[in-house]
């Protein structure tokens, strides 16, 4: 009974912060229609200076939400000097779809290059703010810790602003219109370049968060070539992938669904087959519901 | 402003596709409280044209005035700053976002706040305010009662409605329609018609169509194009009489 409600609480904690990545990917794709590869780079950058604000402030608390702010400051960055300027040169013929995702790969090994130029190959360590050991219900203990219900919490406030902001906003409303028809939104005097750039910042800012509750959560340590950040973005993607790529729900609940089943083949099959059966879970996804699952009806079409 | 005056010019509007010449040397003109139609064969260019002047295409040449002085080549999302608002040939609507929404996009020039201050913080005011702008501009087309409904749940004539409020909340000098008449049946064709008139009051109004009945009944001037070039200009009898309008037309059945 308690390795079912343990495996449950895993899952949860786990889910939770994949679906903060989801959320990140999510965002640029629905702001800019580019898949973000780079988003694993961007986030341990800013965890990176999150461990500076640490450094600094001695708390982890002020650090979460500067390192939140340094992400979005670096994703707009990346869009405006970069991005930007690519999307313009490369805008015609069949390059012009892949051209920004293949340059987001590209990102993501000059991010990381530029980390080990800045911080240097060895391990830097993040610890847990608060305890990292679980309840105990008699002498039972739960995998919940005050850590993971912190982490929990962050994850879902944060979700709900953005949702907030997508569906109840005047701001939300020109980011869904510029992702769905930039050009009808030019033309309806939306601008559409500024638009872009906020959902750069927004989703830079959400994988600040995942990379800084990951952290602590996990290893405890940050390095350039860390395996954690890049789990981080393939189970990012397969949540997103899950969700549909185009709702901020979906990127939640395929957060939530791939963290489950993870700790359940994690508990109660092998720990060897967790990576796999998240692959396997993607390709399904992929042929079974090719548009998650909460297709967003009729998205594509203008 | 006199009425001589015109509202906006364009003139020798060149642009090529890769050596085919889309247009060449157009000229055009607007007055105050005008409705001009652009017509033509198919292939004529009146797209190509309407594109241009909304900055989806860049042209090879061209100067562009407004209320008679020179002008930079109009960008598309600065199109509705300089009092320019354009419907399109596919209507264009979000389809997930509802019919008051679609509206409020139209009406992003009057919202005061900043993209980074409306990230921070919601400005209800400022929202209260669109919301009601896109509720007067679905009154103009009497489409108040479906604001709520989502865009991919209405008909097609209602759908055109709704484009059109779109391009009406931002209060435009000059609307643009691009075939506001297309797919419609007689009596909403009446509608349309008895619409575009009552919107001279504020504004003028350049057309690109193909029912010739819509054409010849709203439009106070015409511009033939064939081949990429004005062929025609004047009132709509005029027009009708030139021998190279009845010859670019002929076996087009129009």
């Amino acid at each position: 009974m308690y390795e079912l409600i343990n495996t449950t609480l895993i899952g949860i904690t786990s889910g939770s912060i994949y679906a903060l990545m989801a959320i990140a990917i999510v965002l640029v794709w629905r702001s800019t229609r580019i898949v973000n590869f780079a988003q694993a780079g961007m986030a341990l950058l800013s965890t990176y200076l999150g461990y500076e604000f640490i450094r600094i402030f001695h708390s982890f608390w002020i650090a979460l939400p500067l390192a939140m702010v340094a992400g979005a400051l670096v994703a707009a960055l990346i869009d405006l000097v970069f991005m930007r300027l690519l999307v313009k040169h490369a805008s015609q013929g069949p390059i012009a779809a892949v051209a920004p995702i293949i340059a987001t790969l590209g990102l993501l090994g000059v991010i990381r290059a530029f980390i080990s130029f800045f911080w240097g190959n060895q391990d830097l360590a993040i610890d847990s703010p608060i305890s990292n050991v679980g309840y105990t219900v008699g002498t039972h203990t739960l995998a919940i810790s005050p850590l993971k219900l912190a982490i929990l919490i962050a994850s879902l406030a944060l979700m709900g602003v953005l949702t907030l902001l997508f569906q109840r906003t005047n701001l939300g409303l020109a980011l869904r219109a510029s992702a769905f028809a930039p050009e009808i939104s030019r033309l309806a005097g939306v601008r559409v370049d500024g638009v872009r750039t906020l959902g750069w910042a927004l989703a830079g800012a959400a994988g600040a968060a995942a990379g800084m509750l990951q952290t602590p959560n996990g290893t405890g340590t940050l390095s350039p070539d860390s395996i954690e950040f890049s789990l981080l973005l393939v189970f990012g993607f397969i949540a997103a992938v899950i969700g549909g790529l185009e709702s901020l729900l979906g990127a939640v609940l395929g957060g939530l669904i791939l963290g489950l089943v993870l700790a359940f083949v994690l508990t109660y099959i092998s720990g060897s087959l967790v990576f796999i059966t998240g692959f396997v879970l993607l390709i399904v996804v992929l042929i079974a519901l090719p548009r998650g699952i909460i297709g967003a009806k009729g998205a594509r079409r203008a | 402003m006199s009425t001589n005056q015109s509202l906006l010019a364009v003139k020798g509007l060149s642009i090529s596709f890769g050596g085919l010449r889309a247009l060449n040397d157009v000229h055009l003109e607007i007055k105050q409280g005008e409705v001009v139609g652009l017509i033509g064969p198919n292939g004529a260019g009146k797209t190509t044209a309407f594109n241009a002047l909304c900055g989806l295409v860049t042209p090879d040449a061209g100067e562009f005035f407004l209320d008679g002085t020179s002008h930079a080549w109009p960008q598309t999302d600065t199109l509705v700053k300089l009092g320019i608002a354009r419907t399109l040939q596919g209507v264009g609507l979000f389809s997930d976002l509802t019919v008051l929404e679609n509206v409020m996009i139209g009406a992003q020039r009057f919202s005061s706040t900043g993209l980074i201050s409306a990230a921070l913080g919601r400005n209800t005011k400022d929202e209260a305010q669109l919301k009601e702008r896109a509720i007067a501009a679905l009154e103009k087309v009497y489409a108040t009662g479906i604001a709520h409904r989502r865009a991919d749940t209405l008909s097609y004539p209602d759908t055109k409605r709704v484009s059109i409020a779109r391009a009406l909340v931002c209060e435009p000098k000059i609307l643009m329609l691009d075939e506001p008449a297309g797919g419609l049946g007689a009596q909403d064709i009446e509608w349309m018609n008895s619409l575009i008139r009552n919107l001279t009051a504020t504004m003028s109004v350049l057309i690109v169509e193909h029912h010739m009945d819509v054409v010849m009944s709203v439009c106070d001037r015409l511009y033939v194009l064939n081949f990429g070039e004005v062929i025609s200009s004047g009132s709509a009898e005029t027009v009708r009489r030139d021998p190279a309008v009845i010859a670019a037309y002929l076996g087009t059945g129009a």
